[in-house]
């Protein structure tokens, strides 16, 4: 009972860095830049909903306004900061990546405080729980494992099943060929940005009720975690992000729930530097064919 | 492949490195010239006078840190001693002047700052405020039988040397001992809660909540209480949720969370989320959970100790809250209460010395200083004041309530 207790836990935290992983994996499939400022625009959509909660918005268009406002900040990042560096050494592109992830957390710090602002998560999602076969699931960790399984089975189909998910394919196999058949290159990586972005507004509401303390830096050690789960899975591989979010999260809680809460960290940071050394391209990483 | 392996490889270590720089920097403190008395230090060497006549004035020392990352306890200990001293000024009689020096909380520096004051010649010191300068200048301290007072460091050896066992005989305190705590809320837990099981989830990584659970947990194994389950957490740690499902999966009558105010507004609505059904018991740490908790209702019937509440009727509390209000325009928290009662027990030893007839910065001064202040019975802010063989006040505990969303004074204990 305990154990299936603390894999619902690991699957919820799984299905957040799942969430994230997918915009690193998504990203890093068209453009090749890893995008460390993922994990603030998280940090952003955690303050959005936050604000919108206090001020007695109803949860439902809190989330609206969070999915929205992480979606519009990417572009609005994509466009000013990473637009202009396309044809840029990719090394410029990560670095001006960390400086808009070190802008996003020094405007937070200026604008809100350094201090942590408690997140209300009963107003998002209520107290209570659902008996599944005699073990207590909370209505927290059934809405995020529900919630993120239909965020990435729309995503699924997005990407298999319609133009703009061929020309995404098609871009991240080969710009100029996509390029020469008729594909806007520019508008398709700005709409994988922003599909990226609206996943981690999702993912900001569900990390936001799970952890529910909210400060400008929330975003530096998630990010870092959902990169581990997207380098895990393979990075540029859709269900690879999937699956590394899912592995990263098992391996959390139950690090934590056999005492060893002091090396959760550590361990993870560890798979990563195993997965670079053994199998660089991660679990499903060498199908070049499943690239975004 | 190769190139996307370099790339990755590259772009892990430019992250990790920046990492570090980040956190290097984050921990650096501008440094700061060794010494800002804040009033002109004033010399009162004694003067040959004969014995048993008036003293106009005598210096005593503030030692803190004033700025660092734990300037803000310095600055509260310093505001409520400070606000006291004021006090005790306008009476008339006998004039106190102050110097005081920034520490930093920096343990060196605390040393540094001792030989500095003791050549302004201070006659007495309150400070330091955290354990580890306080610790470092004990034992010099008590080589020049300095008369000592801290308001806020709470660890066990502050007054005792650890590796004697001896007591630090100049060495007074105004706060809890963190075993103190412990052991008040496994009483309390038996006691008023009845509890028979209990749980406890705490920190390896902070020596307070380390000191706090061993005396939980030893006083609990005294009164029979017994303990189902006990998990740690990581001083940076936002998921409980793990640990919470292991408790959970005992159901003890009570669960005992000795942290601080920023982990309760997580482990607060993540006992919800796993399920747990108990009393929740906390210590001073707690203070200042209710101002961010955005969902208090996840701690609803909690109790959790601490030294002082604003809601105590007695005129000596509410007359130091509307001063304290006057003089620095915000409500006074724990710690400025502790300091006020620091520089009240030992003013009050200093005047009994004086009117023994000791002159200022003897040593024979400073014992009958010393020789009072453990024989102090003194209503202060924070509780009617005694010490014990190891110079550690006995008072009793305010015991505070979650109750409808607020922290509600329930009594003392």
């Amino acid at each position: 009972m305990l154990l299936v207790a603390q894999l619902i836990n690991g699957l919820q935290l799984g299905s957040i860095y799942a969430l994230i992983a997918l915009g690193y994996s998504m990203v890093y499939g068209i453009v090749k830049l890893l995008n460390f400022a993922h994990g603030d625009i998280i940090m952003v959509g955690g303050y959005i909903a936050l604000f919108s909660l206090t001020f007695g918005q109803h949860p439902l268009l809190a989330a609206a306004l969070t999915v929205a406002g992480c979606t519009v900040l990417a572009i609005v990042i994509e466009k000013l900061a990473y637009t202009p560096l396309r044809f840029a050494p990719r090394l410029s592109l990560l670095i001006t990546a960390i400086g808009v992830s070190i802008l996003l957390q020094n405007l937070a710090q200026y604008f809100f405080s350094a201090s942590g602002r408690s997140f209300p998560g009963h107003l998002m999602i209520p107290h209570g729980s659902v008996s599944l076969g005699g073990v207590m699931v909370s209505y927290t960790s059934v809405i995020t494992i529900v919630t993120s399984l239909v965020s990435m089975a729309a995503l699924t189909m997005l990407v298999k099943h319609t133009k703009l998910g061929k020309a995404m394919r098609a871009v991240s196999e080969d710009q100029d060929a996509a390029r020469l058949m008729g594909v806007n290159v520019n508008s398709v990586i700005t709409f994988t940005f922003a599909v990226g972005a609206a996943l981690a507004g999702i993912g900001a509401l569900l990390y936001s009720v799970r952890f529910p303390l909210i400060f400008p830096t929330v975003g530096a050690m998630l990010g870092l975690k959902a990169f581990v789960a997207a380098v895990f899975g393979g990075i540029g591989s859709i269900p690879g992000a999937m699956l590394g979010g899912y592995a990263i999260g098992l391996l959390e809680v139950l690090v934590t729930a056999v005492g060893l809460s002091r090396w959760v960290d550590g361990v993870v940071f560890m798979v990563l530097i195993c997965v670079l050394m053994v199998r660089p391209t991660g679990i499903m990483g060498r199908n070049m064919m499943e690239k975004v | 492949m190769l190139k996307k392996q370099n790339l990755l490889v590259r772009a892990t270590g430019l992250v990790l490195a920046a990492v570090i720089l980040a956190g290097c920097t984050g921990n650096q403190q501008p440094a700061q010239p060794p010494a800002q008395p804040a009033t002109p230090a004033q010399n009162a060497d004694a003067q040959p006078e004969p014995a048993g006549v008036e003293v106009d004035e005598l210096l005593i020392g503030l030692l803190g840190p004033w700025t660092g990352n734990v300037a803000q306890f310095g600055i509260a200990k310093r505001n409520g001693a400070m606000l006291y001293i004021n006090q005790f000024n306008e009476r008339g009689g006998l004039q106190i002047n102050t110097a005081d020096f920034d520490e930093e909380g920096v343990p060196a520096n605390a040393i540094a700052g001792y030989h500095w004051l003791v050549d302004q010649g201070i006659t007495a010191l309150i400070g330091s405020v955290t354990s580890a300068p306080t610790l470092a200048v004990v034992p010099v301290a008590f080589e020049d039988n300095m008369p000592m007072i801290t308001a806020t460091a709470t660890h066990a050896n502050v007054t005792v040397d650890a590796g004697t066992g001896n007591v630090w005989t100049n060495m007074f305190r105004s706060c809890f001992i963190d075993p103190f705590q412990g052991l008040k809320m496994a009483e309390f837990a038996v006691e008023v809660i009845g509890a028979q099981t209990a749980a406890v989830l705490y920190s390896n990584e902070i020596d307070y909540s380390i000191g706090l659970t061993e005396a939980f947990v030893a006083r609990a194994q005294e009164l029979g209480l017994e303990i189902v389950a006990t998990e740690v957490f990581a001083d940076a740690a936002v998921d409980f949720l793990g640990q919470l499902t292991n408790i959970a999966a005992t159901n003890p009558d009570v669960l005992f969370i000795p942290a601080y105010f920023q982990h309760i507004a997580l482990i607060g609505p993540q006992s919800v989320q796993a399920g747990l059904d108990t009393v929740m018991l906390g210590a001073d740490g707690w203070n200042g959970t209710m101002e961010i908790i955005a969902d208090p209702s996840s701690i609803e019937g909690s109790f959790f100790m601490t030294g002082f509440t604003d809601e105590d009727e007695s005129p000596l509390v509410q007359g130091f809250l509307s001063d304290f209000m006057a003089a620095y325009g915000e409500v006074p928290n724990m710690f400025a209460a502790q300091g006020y009662d620091a520089a009240m027990i030992l003013l009050a030893a200093i005047e009994l010395a004086l009117a023994d007839g000791f002159l200022p910065n003897t040593d024979e001064f400073k014992a009958s200083v010393i020789s009072h202040m453990a024989a102090t019975s003194i209503q202060g802010v924070t509780g009617h004041i005694t010490f014990d063989e190891f110079n550690n006040p006995q008072k009793s505990a305010f015991i505070l309530e979650v109750r409808e969303g607020d922290a509600r004074f329930w009594g003392t204990f």
